[in-house]
Formats: structure tokens, C-alpha cells, sequence
């Protein structure tokens, strides 16, 4: 399945919806459109997974790079993923460790102290 | 002998039809259901470094994929770049993935190294036994 993106505001937060495969192929259109919307002032990003059905090194390497991004940049950055084979790739990784991690939008705007009372 | 063997130019458009293929051969020769998910993930990623070497070093030579069933299912995946470049199982911990300084290429390599790692319980990256280049062996048990 194609890679397919949409985004959409949930208070102060940018949800990016994520859906399809994001491999070496599709990663470089997912990495364009988080410098978009981070070049477009977005501060407090989610990336949805909820839609994603393949994701490899390279789409890993686009989000560490997105968070790496934001955090210089004194915003935050976390995902949302309750499928366990892509739990599984977090965790392989060390990547648990390094992503806010949520099953859901709804947890990881909560969870967001960046977010509190903004 | 190789039941299928698949050789594409180093394009990442092309890596996604490598998985296809080797999840199908897979199925056929009796990989578990439960298995495939990691079949497709290790297949790409083996396949994503081939064609980043390729890249890398200029080398239009097509990436070569094999896949066997006798006996158990065996997936060969052949660069055709310098050694030097490819053997290196470096898996990186939260910490030096989060650091700054790491590169996008560095950090796309470690990661791609740890889920061939985690994710393949037979895993060999060695030289060919022919000219210039690596080959990652990977092998799946059948259970008919």
C-alpha cells in the first residue's frame, strides 16, 4: 500500500496521520512533510501510526530525525502506535527509549507537558 | 539450488517488490503466518543497505536476491561493494541513538542492523565467495 499522509490540529498539537508503508522508497516524502509543517511553525507534533503497515530503518531514521528537530527547537514530539509488530521494531531498537510512545491521539496530547495548559 | 532468484538495479523503488517476492516464496515453502511480518521486515532492510552500499559507492550492478526452501527457507541478499564498507554489526543503545551528533546515514545503518539482528535468528553477513562484496544470509525454519 502507498504511503499516505494528513494532517490535522488537536488543540495546540499537529497530529500527522501516517498510513501504508513507509520504507527507503516512501521515507523521503514523510521526512518533506515534517519539514514542512516544523518549518511552518509547528512546535508540539504527533505522528499517528495507527495506519501504518510497514515501517523499516529508513522511516525510523526520518522520525528520530523529526525529534531531534523539535526538541532543538524547544517543541515536542511524540507517537502514537497500539499495533504490537511495530511495538516490537520500537523495542529491537531502543527506540522505546527514545520515543513518548501512546496508544492513543487522545494520550499523547495529555501526556504532553509542553502541551499543559497551552 | 536457488527456487527463485531476483536481481534488481540499485533503486529503493525496487525494494519493496524484493519483499513481495520473498514473502510469497516464503509462504510457499511453509514459513509460519506468524513469521512473515519479520520475513518482510528483515528481506527490506537486508536489501535497503545493499542498495544504500550501492549508492554509495557509485555501483550501477544490480543487487542480487536468492531464495531457497531445501530444507529450511534461505534468503541471500548480494552487494557488490567494497568489503571494508559492509561488515559492521554496530547496534546502537537509547542513548547514542537520541545523541545529536549522530548522522541520519549512521543512525539509519545502526537501526537497520539491530531489527536484521532482532529479528533473524539465523543471521550471517560475510564476504562472496567471488569477487567484490557481501552477502547477508538469513534462514527460516519451515514447519509443513
Amino acid at each position: 500500500m502507498e504511503l499516505s499522509l494528513a494532517t490535522r490540529t488537536v488543540g495546540e498539537h499537529t497530529v500527522l496521520e501516517v498510513g501504508g508503508e513507509v520504507d527507503v522508497y516512501t521515507a523521503p516524502r514523510l521526512r518533506e512533510r515534517l519539514l514542512e509543517l516544523i518549518d511552518g511553525g509547528a512546535r508540539q507534533v504527533v505522528v499517528d501510526l495507527g495506519r501504518v503497515d510497514f515501517l523499516d530503518s529508513t522511516g525510523l531514521g526520518v522520525l528520530v530525525g523529526a525529534l531531534k528537530r523539535l526538541r532543538s527547537a524547544g517543541g515536542s514530539f511524540a507517537l502514537v502506535c497500539d499495533k504490537e509488530p511495530l511495538l516490537k521494531i520500537f523495542r529491537i531498537t531502543a527506540l522505546d527509549q527514545v520515543f513518548p510512545l501512546h496508544a492513543t491521539v487522545e494520550a499523547a496530547v495529555a501526556a504532553d507537558p509542553s502541551g499543559a495548559g497551552a | 539450488m536457488a527456487t527463485v532468484r531476483l536481481s534488481f538495479s540499485p533503486a529503493p523503488v525496487h525494494v519493496r517488490t524484493a519483499r513481495l517476492v520473498g514473502v510469497a516464496v516464503a509462504r510457499r515453502a511453509g514459513v509460519r503466518e506468524d513469521l512473515l511480518d519479520e520475513v518482510r521486515l528483515a528481506i527490506g532492510e537486508a536489501c535497503t543497505r545493499a542498495v544504500a552500499l550501492h549508492r554509495q559507492y557509485g555501483l550501477p550492478d544490480p543487487v542480487l536476491v536468492e531464495m531457497s526452501d531445501s530444507g529450511a527457507y534461505q534468503v541471500r541478499v548480494v552487494d557488490r561493494a567494497p568489503i571494508e564498507a559492509g561488515i559492521g554489526l554496530a547496534a546502537l543503545n537509547a542513548d547514542e541513538l537520541a545523541n545529536e551528533s549522530l548522522t541520519d546515514e549512521a543512525l539509519t545503518t545502526g537501526v537497520g542492523f539491530a531489527l536484521l539482528a532482532g529479528f533473524v535468528e539465523d543471521l550471517q553477513v560475510r564476504p562472496v565467495d567471488e569477487g567484490v562484496g557481501t552477502e547477508v544470509r538469513m534462514v527460516w525454519p519451515v514447519g509443513r
